[in-house]
């Protein structure tokens, strides 16, 4: 096909002859305690088929009744979108077979979603851009398919495939953007950071765990290009399979090279469905929209229809928390840190912790240094969230504070953050085992800093001459005797009066 | 011990649970002869699919047990039922007519089917129907036609003729069925018994195996008004498993079928559902029974709903186009039928292959006429227009329900015809649910009871009566005094007047299951 052996466009090039226009869609699971229309538990990795019954296996004569904690969720979500809740609006039915949907249709909204019109604002390069929201909607998850015997893991090749039913039925909210055109250069990085704005809105709103790699946020990304001037826009191909934040960065990076390409060739982008490959960075051809199948969409006649009264949802408003841009401008105001570091903690997903460890006493310089430092490098080791550490904002205020009083230098402060890593106890406890305080005793250091100089008399004569730079070297010496605790301060004092 | 057996069949419902209540007579001894019953008459009469005899004389024990132990028991205690195997039942088979759900036994039971037992009714067995009760003969029937105990020629009527055929045949004194076009009403008409169709959502579907979603209702079949009401009672309220149940208590249907009281009534005559098309006998029947009404003091007028006419066409567009989409989930992955899976074929294609050898021919034909209505592009003259039609079949009942108590109409425009002879003509199948339709549609209350027989045939001829929603017990009230009425005439129930059915017997059990 031309359109998988068209030759990229190094990216430069392509956005400096075409305009990308971006849009997404994001699948989020709700984080209900039971399913969208029976009590089945939603809890994720469960034993295959163990979260089952009649509803959501949709077994013959079986019916769906709604979650009114799952509305109850999406009308946050949208209230927190900027959008307008529907005084009344329908579940549809969206039928295709597919052995993994267990009534080959899935109850989903259609020309009447329960939330539309909103808009949210994204942070990219010292700029604010607004992000359209279409519409917020509410449906149910398939089962999951597991296709066996094949090389890729797809159905394509596999000798035969299982269906785990227990995510069937779980409710998923799909947030829609309107198309996003101007991005220019940026429109990869825009993507990124509306997918990142959004999860950590969502997550704020306690509605979902928004885990990318557990598949609890999925992330379909329109691109189309548009040639600079012409006034109507690309055919756009629909990325799916995109599933880190990362990912939806380079997706639209490769497709505005590649869709470059094509058009440089005289071709026409088709109007399809790719996918996202993590390990190559490339999209490939899925099928055509053009042969798209026809959904039959029509009211779903099995539920009523859901007429959220004014009431509830003003209580709904009412009860919004503190959403993440407003807090962000609140803590930046609060720490005085630079707007860089400010993206670093929230790229690290550590306001939280650190705001925790600010109140427990550190300074935000201080415990922004330790959790986007040493913590994220182990976190980083593990393979692990910084949340998931095992140390608590508590002990790493203390550490600073420990810091603070010059009880523990960086270097020691390092190995005090092991200790409690390691399991070894609260700080003050690191600090009394492995015998960590800074010696600033000066019966105990005298004799360090004596002994380096009757080792070095070369060194101890080149400072009495007045070369004071040559301090450093015996200073080394005094550290390595009492294995980094001396106060290294004190020290050069102690070796310039004795050398003076 | 024959004689006896005869007696306890010719029963009512009501009579039976008094008997029972009062010790006169065992809740097994009853569903012993009643099962014996069906073992003399079933291979003439083919009502049920299922015979469930040592769960039915299980569930006897159990209610002997309880009055035994002076424990109170239910209005319908004891008291046999034939149920229509669109409900499912974790202990039997529900097979829907339909070979696609060969072997599928549902790990649940439906609302009804848990209300009845938690009531002691005794649930004899499964009952024919036409496949996923798409048909108005049980000629769509996967395991055969049933026959009308009236002329075994003849049909039984449809959806629910396995259950109104087990009714009349006394095989049961009690039936459920299920009303989507007129499934309950239709069969009930040309079997010369009673069946109801309660208003939408009145009684619960869940555990009804849908056929469309937005008109299909259980209710009572009964050979008396009275029977139908008790029955109407326990089966019914609200059901929190089903979002489209009515949250409101159940009308006081009981009360008014003993009240059977008609004097100051309003009662309207539907002009748009007699005439041409409607068998001579059967209106000479329907028009004494209204001068029956009015000679006991209703106020009888004309009533004109226009749109009536444009029911049937909307319907079968409405009810394909849900069933479409409620029968794609049989699908071979995971219960019911699987053809074709040699190991070398992929899931779709075992799919076409089974829905192709599992579904019946009319259950095709409403698939593809419904897949067609909610295609793109035809959406809105097809389904989106019948909806419209919907509405103002609606606009019609409020206004005539605002000069009248109750609408009536002959139940079916004929009586029960010969076996085979709509089989190869849809619409002339379809005409027999003419007069039906336009209470599903609106999902009002709609009640069937019998008028008298046809003289060309001698035949069973239907009276309908249709009320608001929520107002079922109008029906019942109406219903009740035209059959007080009518009895006083003739002397007798209607059903003494058919001829009795060879009964062949002693009878082993037949392969399907029949007997203890």
């Amino acid at each position: 096909m031309t359109t998988e052996t068209a030759h990229l466009v190094p990216y430069d090039e392509a956005v400096s002859r075409y305009d990308p226009v971006i849009g997404l869609e994001t699948h989020v699971e709700l984080g209900t305690v039971t399913k969208m229309f029976c009590g089945c538990r939603t809890t994720f990795g469960l034993a295959p088929n163990s979260a089952v019954c009649p509803v959501c296996l949709g077994l013959p004569g079986s019916l769906p009744v709604a979650n009114r904690a799952a509305i109850e969720y999406t009308i946050r979500i949208g209230l927190a979108l900027n959008c307008t809740i529907a005084t009344w609006c329908r579940f549809a039915r969206k039928n295709y077979f597919y052995p993994d949907m267990p009534k080959n249709f899935q109850i989903s909204q259609y020309d009447e979603p329960l939330c539309t019109n909103g808009w949210m604002d994204v942070s990219v390069a010292g700029q604010t851009i607004r992000v359209d929201i279409e519409r917020v909607h509410l449906e149910e998850d398939t089962g999951k398919s597991l296709h066996i015997g094949g090389v890729t893991g797809r159905i394509h090749g596999a000798d035969y495939s299982l269906v785990d039913y227990n995510r069937a039925g779980i409710p998923l909210v799909e947030v829609v953007t309107k198309p996003v055109p101007g991005a220019g250069a940026l429109a990869p990085v825009i993507a990124r950071a509306y997918v990142t704005e959004l999860r950590d809105l969502l997550r704020a709103l306690c509605v979902s765990d928004v885990r990318m790699e557990e598949g609890s946020l999925r992330c379909d990304v329109n691109t189309s290009l548009t040639l600079r001037g012409a006034t109507e826009w690309g055919t756009r191909t629909e990325t799916k399979n995109v599933n880190s934040l990362r990912s939806v960065e380079r997706a639209v990076r490769f497709e505005i090279e590649r869709q470059a390409g094509v058009l440089d060739a005289g071709h026409k982008v088709v109007l399809e469905t790719r996918h996202f490959h993590e390990d190559t960075g490339r999209t490939t051809s899925g099928r055509s929209k053009e042969e798209a199948q026809d959904y039959r969409y029509f009211p779903e006649p099995d539920l009523v229809p859901l007429a959220p009264p004014a009431a509830w949802v003003e209580e709904i408003r009412a009860g919004l928390p503190e959403l993440p841009a407003a807090r962000r401008a609140r803590l930046q105001a609060e720490w005085g840190l630079p707007e860089g570091d400010m993206t670093s903690l929230r790229n690290a997903g550590a306001l939280d912790l650190v705001e925790a460890t600010v109140t427990a006493g550190a300074s935000a310089p201080e415990a922004s240094k330790w959790w986007l430092g040493d913590l994220a490098r182990h976190a980083n080791e593990r393979g692990s969230e910084l949340a998931e550490l095992p140390i608590t904002p508590d002990q790493v205020a203390r550490v600073s504070a420990l810091v603070r009083a010059g009880t523990l230098n960086d270097k020691l402060a390092r190995q005090v953050l092991d200790g409690v890593l390691a399991g070894e106890g609260d700080p003050d406890a690191v600090v009394a085992a492995r015998g960590l305080a800074i010696v600033s005793d000066d019966a105990v250091l005298a004799e360090a800093v004596d002994a380096a100089i009757a080792a070095k008399p070369d060194v101890a004569a080149k400072i009495r001459s007045g070369k004071e730079a040559a301090v450093g070297a015996l200073i080394g010496d005094v550290m390595r005797a009492t294995k980094g605790r001396a106060d290294a301060g004190r020290a050069r004092e102690l070796i310039l009066q004795r050398l003076s | 011990m024959a004689a006896e057996e005869t007696e306890l069949t010719r029963l009512t419902a009501a009579e039976i649970a008094a008997a029972v209540a009062a010790g006169e007579a065992s809740a097994v001894e009853v569903t012993q002869a009643h099962l014996d019953r069906i073992v003399a008459v079933e291979p003439s009469v083919h009502a049920f699919l299922h015979v469930a005899g040592s769960s039915a004389l299980a569930a006897a024990e159990a209610v002997d047990r309880r009055r035994a132990a002076g424990e109170p028991l239910g209005p319908l205690a004891g008291v046999p039922l034939a149920l229509k195997d669109v409900l499912t039942t974790k202990d039997m088979p529900t097979t829907c007519g339909s070979k696609i759900l060969a072997g599928w036994r549902p790990p649940y039971d439906a609302t009804v089917t848990r209300r009845l037992r938690d009531a002691g009714v005794i649930i004899l067995g499964k009952t024919n129907m036409d496949e996923f009760a798409m048909g108005s003969s049980t000629e769509n029937s996967a395991f055969g036609p049933s026959a009308n105990p009236w002329d075994l020629t003849r049909i039984p009527g449809g959806s629910s003729g396995g259950s109104s055929a087990a009714v009349a045949a006394f095989e049961a004194p009690l039936g459920i069925g299920t009303d989507t076009g007129g499934s309950i009403r239709q069969p009930a008409a040309v079997c010369g018994i009673v069946g109801m169709k309660p208003t939408y959502g009145g009684s619960s579907r869940y555990g009804l195996v849908a056929f469309a979603s937005s008109l299909d209702t259980p209710g009572p079949l009964a050979r008396t008004v009275l029977d139908a009401a008790l029955l109407h009672e326990v089966m019914s309220g609200h059901d929190p498993c089903d979002a489209t149940s009515v949250d409101a208590p159940v009308p006081p249907v009981v009360a008014a079928a003993r009240q059977a009281d008609v004097a100051g009534l309003r009662v309207g005559v539907v002009r748009e559902l007699g005439g041409e098309g409607y068998q001579a006998g059967v209106q000479a029947r329907f028009a004494e029974a209204v001068e029956l009404l009015e000679s006991l003091g209703a106020k009888v007028s004309e009533v004109s709903c226009p749109h009536f006419r444009y029911a049937l066409p909307a319907y079968y567009l409405i009810a394909p186009s849900e069933a479409s989409s409620n029968l794609a989930r049989f699908d071979a992955m995971r219960y019911g039928l699987r053809v074709g899976d040699d190991g070398t074929r992929s899931a779709d294609e075992v799919m076409s292959l089974t829905r192709a050898a599992g579904f019946g021919a009319e259950v095709k034909r409403r698939i593809m006429l419904g897949t067609y209505a909610l295609s793109s592009g035809y959406y809105d003259a097809y389904y989106g227009k019948a909806q419209q039609v919907r509405t103002l079949i609606s606009r019609d009942f409020d206004a005539a329900f605002e000069q009248v108590d109750v609408l009536v109409s002959p139940t079916t425009p004929t009586t029960a015809f010969p076996l085979g002879e709509r089989v190869d003509d849809p619409m002339a199948m379809y005409l027999a649910d003419l007069a039906t339709i336009p209470s599903d549609l609106a999902g009002n209350a709609a009640i069937s009871v019998p008028c008298g027989l046809a003289p060309e045939d001698g035949l069973p001829v239907g009276l309908q009566i249709m009320a608001p929603a929520l107002a079922d017990d109008r029906t019942y009230r109406v219903a009740a005094a035209l059959e007080a009425a009518l009895q006083l005439r003739w002397g007798a129930p209607l059903l003494a007047q058919a001829t009795p059915l060879p009964a062949a017997r002693p009878l082993p059990p037949d392969a399907r299951g029949l007997g203890r």
